[in-house]
């Protein structure tokens, strides 16, 4: 503290904006069944054959329209990459320490990040047998799959 | 054949982690009055600067069109004035580009961030995600850093001993650069000692909370001797976006880097990365990415970064002589620091820590989660 701003202030303030975000006709198909039918789907790009989740309407590597060509994805998959949260924040989900994991479902070509519970964090390994548990109440985001817990 | 394009005046605040004392706008002001002061120049509508580009973030600075709130510090009143909301670098690349095409002769660059006036910026780079596929999960740029970390060390199996030697060196180069944050120098034990962040990144693999503003003059070739005897050359620049879900990426393949630098080396008329930059100055957020995104750039071979960093090459002190992003620049303008430190070695300017004889730079910058867009520029004198 010195002389010249010794009568300076800081203004505490907040940045919240009540806000509503479209989920699209392609991810609102994708998230109602994952509500309503408890459901995982995915897009294949039938002229690459990968399998996309997210949803997407086109593949970005060869620009066909994927929009339609669902498929039905497993509710298991195995962990391909994983990190442990160490610190609390608010934006976080979980108390620290929670898993962050990679999650390849069978059929999908592309693992999801989502939230990995029920497993010490100190013993999650790459190539873990996993599967999703449902929220029970609507929710409308990927947490519509409140986590994933390892397959017993 | 488009003009060529000379930095004529680099300023930087130094970085701390708390500029509480200091309203951005201030940092911004001070680096601007020292360019002015260093080259003369002025707001002649005809003859002197009649376009600035800035770079800042509207999150970090809590108000959108962020630039708006800098307009009177950067003397962008009664002229052109563009924003880039990606890193700094990009936006010399953007008034280097100005400057090419013909359209202006003088453009001042201004980029700055205060990460400290969040209360986490981890919960700034969350709102970069989704809102319906990551965010909620908690992902942000360190959860990011740390998934991309894993995957690197899994395909080049860099050691806990060479990640900590990247942030030994960057505290060995800061010590020597007064305007770096983190200073205080750390050993190989207390980094690997050192408590886990978010797997496997640890608390001292990670860059400090910090504060800054860096600024930058451009001029045409016909107009620089107006502003300096000691130009320095942009000669190469390219960059890269790779895909957004983490899933569709491969996250240890350095895919938009490797990119970037190709064609910003063909630009320059660089054949082989390797060994062809006298200064290297790499956006090191977090200490993988040091050797990660060597060999991106093409200085080291695939998967050996870890081994490029016992190589002896950090003891030369060419690589990140300023202490790098790991010694503290705030994010948005980590790159934009890089390239500064370049130019202020290749005036030979940079006093203890001067790389002797610094010809040719290459300065990196990178945007959104584990580098999802990088920048590079190459830098001559
Ligand atoms: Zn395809």
């Amino acid at each position: 503290m010195t002389e010249e701003n010794k009568h300076c202030y800081i203004k505490e303030g907040k940045l919240a904006l009540p806000y509503q975000y479209f989920a699209g006709r392609i991810g609102s198909k994708f998230l109602v069944s994952l509500r309503d039918k408890k459901k995982i789907l995915g897009v294949k790009c039938e002229k690459c054959g990968k399998v996309f989740i997210p949803p997407r309407k086109t593949c970005e590597r060869c620009f066909e329209d994927i929009s339609e060509k669902w498929v039905e994805l497993s509710n298991e998959g195995e962990v391909t990459n994983f990190t442990v949260v160490r610190t609390d924040d608010k934006h976080h989900p979980r108390k620290a320490p929670y898993v962050l994991a990679m999650i390849k479902l069978g059929g999908a070509d592309t693992p999801i990040a989502h939230i990995l519970d029920g497993v010490d964090p100190d013993s999650v390994k790459i190539g873990m047998k996993v599967k999703a548990v449902f929220a029970d109440k609507a929710v409308n985001t990927m947490l519509q799959i409140d986590r994933f817990e390892p397959v017993k | 054949m488009a003009r060529r394009v000379a930095v004529c005046a680099v300023a930087q605040t130094g970085f701390v982690s708390n500029m509480w004392q200091k309203r951005f706008q201030q940092m911004c002001f001070e680096t601007v009055e020292s360019i002015v002061k260093q080259t003369g120049v002025d707001w002649n509508e005809e003859t002197g600067i009649r376009n600035i580009v800035t770079c800042s973030d509207d999150v970090f600075d809590a108000r959108t069109i962020s630039d708006n709130g800098i307009t009177d510090a950067v003397g962008a009143h009664f002229r052109g004035e563009e924003k880039t909301a990606q890193d700094g670098i990009n936006a010399i690349a953007y008034a280097m580009a100005c400057i090419m095409s013909g359209h202006d002769d003088v453009v001042l660059v201004v980029g700055h961030t205060k990460e400290s006036q969040t209360e986490s910026r981890n919960m700034c780079s969350n709102l970069a995600f989704d809102p319906f596929y990551c965010r909620d999960l908690g992902l942000d740029f360190e959860k990011g850093a740390a998934l991309q970390a894993r995957a690197y060390a899994l395909k080049s199996g860099i050691s806990e001993t060479q990640l900590a030697k990247a942030v030994v060196n960057a505290r060995r180069n800061a010590a020597k650069n007064p305007l770096a944050n983190a200073r205080e120098l750390v050993t190989i034990e207390q980094v690997v000692n050192s408590p886990m962040l978010c797997d496997p990144i640890r608390t001292l693999h990670a860059y400090p909370v910090s504060d800054g503003a860096v600024a930058m003059l451009l001029a045409a070739e016909d107009k620089y001797k107006e502003y300096t005897d000691k130009p320095v050359w942009l000669t190469g620049w390219s960059n890269c976006m790779d895909s957004y879900f983490f899933g569709d990426r491969d996250l240890a393949s350095n895919f938009s880097l490797k990119k970037a630098s190709a064609a910003a080396c063909k630009m320059a008329g660089v054949s082989d990365a390797k060994g062809a930059f006298d200064v290297v100055e790499i956006n090191d957020a977090y200490a993988y990415q040091l050797a990660m995104w060597a060999e991106g750039l093409g200085l080291c071979d695939e998967n050996k970064g870890g081994e490029w960093i016992e190589s002896g090459i950090l003891e030369t002190g060419k690589i990140n002589p300023s202490g790098g992003m790991l010694a503290g620049n705030p994010i948005m303008i980590g790159g934009l620091a890089r390239a500064a430190e370049a130019v202020v070695q290749l005036r030979g300017e940079a006093g203890e820590r001067q790389v002797a004889g610094a010809k040719r730079a290459v300065a990196q910058g990178t945007t959104g989660p584990a580098g999802q867009h990088q920048a590079v520029m190459i830098l001559e004198n």
